[in-house]
């Protein structure tokens, strides 16, 4: 649905535009029909300046962006607002017209694409149920929460029945509860009308709840890109595995590891990894019946991503250190993985 | 009572002249409303950054609206003289006001209209792009309906200095509520008519004011 060929964009600032920023630098990405993509990069890593060649709004110095086999990185004028009819998008600040209503909002696509009144005002309604806006036609901007006013914006950016979606940042700006809505809504779209969804953000969080596969930028380039759950399992650039600790490690972990080491001086401190069906399968209760050892849960989370559960797990184990030794052979070969934790 | 309090008033002469006044001011308004809206467009969208982005047109607008605005409004009616003999054949009468009103008054409105245009959220507009918008239609339904309080305002304000424009333009044979205090009140020293025609003209102030505050909030759902 989407390909992105050695896509590069300089941008020139400072005195008579004499240095040059490479804001994107040599990307390749495909994107498949009916997928859930996410990129997902610290701000400056140039996801903004990418998702925005998709429909046109910037162009790339160099390679080739085709959506929808239209290569958007070439046509103009009236070809490309055509283009951009099949590619919507909605924005981290909502973007909607203050001086119009809930209907007249949803209504401005399909003006914009020259659709009769009547048949406005029944896609309008419809586009409305989809995404329970119900008695909220008359109100305006002003009038809504921050998670109404996306859905309107989702609404408005359904309404020309698209190929592809694009969201910038589209939950950055709405509260952790707001955002679980908003991405379940996201999801029952994609899975209902097919539709192609490329989202940016800064939040792990959202590729691992929607996603199925992401890519990492970091200054301009895609350092890794694959599956959530692979990238989740196995990071292995460095950006990358502080992107995944976002979602599996509270923020006083390193806090609570260096307490837990100082309260147990005996014994070892174990991090477990599970993926997949291995998350939910009784290993701490194996371990208590075939070893002679101690073990105290001490911190553990499962996180849900779209193709399978990924979870940590903080043990300790005390007893004599040939058992221990024992015990950590036998998880690795349970094909979790094992790492213990030492002082940093 | 009230004649023994003005005795110079003449209350046919203060109608007429309030006649001319609001005549001359609403002709004014309704063309430097439009005049403006067409400059402060084009000086918008020559912008950096904006949809015809052009630094030699933006910077002869600007100069020339730089220009116009600072020309202080008695000596631009004196500039304008040959330019108004020839486009209405005559000095005296309120027609003759017109083409300097407007003249000094778009250039001013024209630069209230690129300010509220460039308070519109990029991100809006932005938006529109995104849906396939044709520039005309991003004009029509998002730059003018979104600016659209700062456009009232804005011709509130120049509404009230329009008025402030044709008492001096009566000065120099325009008629109106100036030419009444200057020639009936201060050259014949009849205070009371000057008093009356300041009144006259702050009520015009007033209800120009209160009918915009109106239409403004009116118009703002944000």
């Amino acid at each position: 649905m989407i390909t992105l060929t050695k896509v590069s964009k300089l941008f020139r600032t400072g005195k008579g535009n004499s240095e040059t920023i490479k804001a994107v630098n040599n990307v390749n990405v495909e994107i498949n029909k009916g997928e859930i993509f996410g990129i997902i990069g610290y701000s400056g890593a140039g996801k903004s300046t990418l998702i925005r060649m998709l429909n046109g709004l910037e162009t790339p110095t160099e390679g080739s962006v085709v959506v929808a086999e239209k290569e958007i990185s070439k046509i103009k004028g009236a070809q490309l607002r055509k283009a951009r009819q099949e590619i919507s998008m909605i924005f981290q600040h909502f973007n909607l017209l203050w001086s119009r209503t809930v209907q007249e909002n949803i209504s401005f696509p399909l003006e914009i694409a020259g659709v009769s009144k009547p048949e406005r005002t029944k896609r309008v309604n419809e586009l409305i149920k989809l995404v329970g806006l119900e008695g909220r036609e008359k109100a305006y901007p002003s009038q809504l929460s921050g998670g109404q006013k996306q859905r309107v914006g989702i609404a408005r950016a359904l309404a020309n029945d698209p190929k592809v979606l694009l969201c910038d940042e589209a939950t950055s700006a709405l509260d952790p509860q707001t955002t679980d809505s908003i991405l379940e809504l996201l999801v029952d779209i994609n899975k209902r009308l097919g539709l192609t969804i490329v989202l940016i953000t800064h939040e792990m969080h959202v590729i691992r709840k929607i996603c199925h596969r992401v890519a990492v930028m970091e200054s301009g380039q895609v350092v890794e890109q694959g599956p959530v759950l692979d990238v989740f399992k196995n990071p292995k650039e460095q950006m990358t595995k502080r992107f995944v600790q976002q979602v599996t490690e509270p923020e006083e972990t390193k806090e609570t590891m260096d307490h837990l080491l100082e309260r147990y001086p005996a014994g070892k401190v174990i991090q477990l990894t599970f993926v997949g069906d291995h998350a939910e399968s009784p290993l701490i209760t194996k371990l208590v019946r075939n070893f002679e050892l101690d073990v105290n849960i001490v911190q553990g989370k499962i996180s849900q991503t779209r193709s399978g559960s990924y979870g940590t797990l903080f043990i300790h184990l005390d007893g004599k250190e040939d058992e221990m030794l024992r015990a950590i052979e036998f998880i690795k070969a349970q094909q979790v993985g094992v790492e213990v934790i030492t002082h940093a | 009572m009230l004649e023994e309090l003005l005795p110079n008033v003449d209350w046919e002469d203060i109608i007429e002249a309030t006649k001319e006044t609001l005549y001359m001011t609403s002709v004014s308004v309704v063309a430097t409303f439009f005049i403006g809206i067409i400059l402060g467009l084009i000086l918008f969208l020559t912008g950096k950054g904006n949809m015809w982005q052009n630094r030699a047109v933006n910077g002869v607008m600007s100069a020339v609206v730089n220009i116009f605005r600072s020309i202080p409004f008695l000596i631009l009616i004196v500039l304008l003289i040959p330019f108004t003999k020839a486009l209405v054949g005559s000095m005296i009468g309120e027609n003759a006001a017109l083409p300097a009103l407007i003249i000094g008054a778009a250039p001013f409105y024209a630069r209230m209209v690129e300010i509220g245009l460039r308070e519109i959220d990029k991100g809006v507009i932005e938006a529109a792009k995104s849906m396939g918008a044709k520039t005309s239609t991003i004009i029509w339904k998002v730059l003018l309906p979104e600016s659209m309080p700062a456009l009232i305002s804005g011709i509130t304000v120049t509404s009230i200095a329009l008025v402030g424009y044709t008492a001096m333009a009566g000065v120099i044979g325009a008629g109106g509520l100036g030419n009444l205090a200057y020639l009936d009140g201060y050259q014949r020293n009849q205070n009371d008519v000057t008093l009356v025609a300041t009144i006259v003209i702050l009520i015009i102030v007033f209800i120009i004011q209160i009918i915009g505050d109106v239409i403004t909030s009116k118009l703002d759902k944000r």
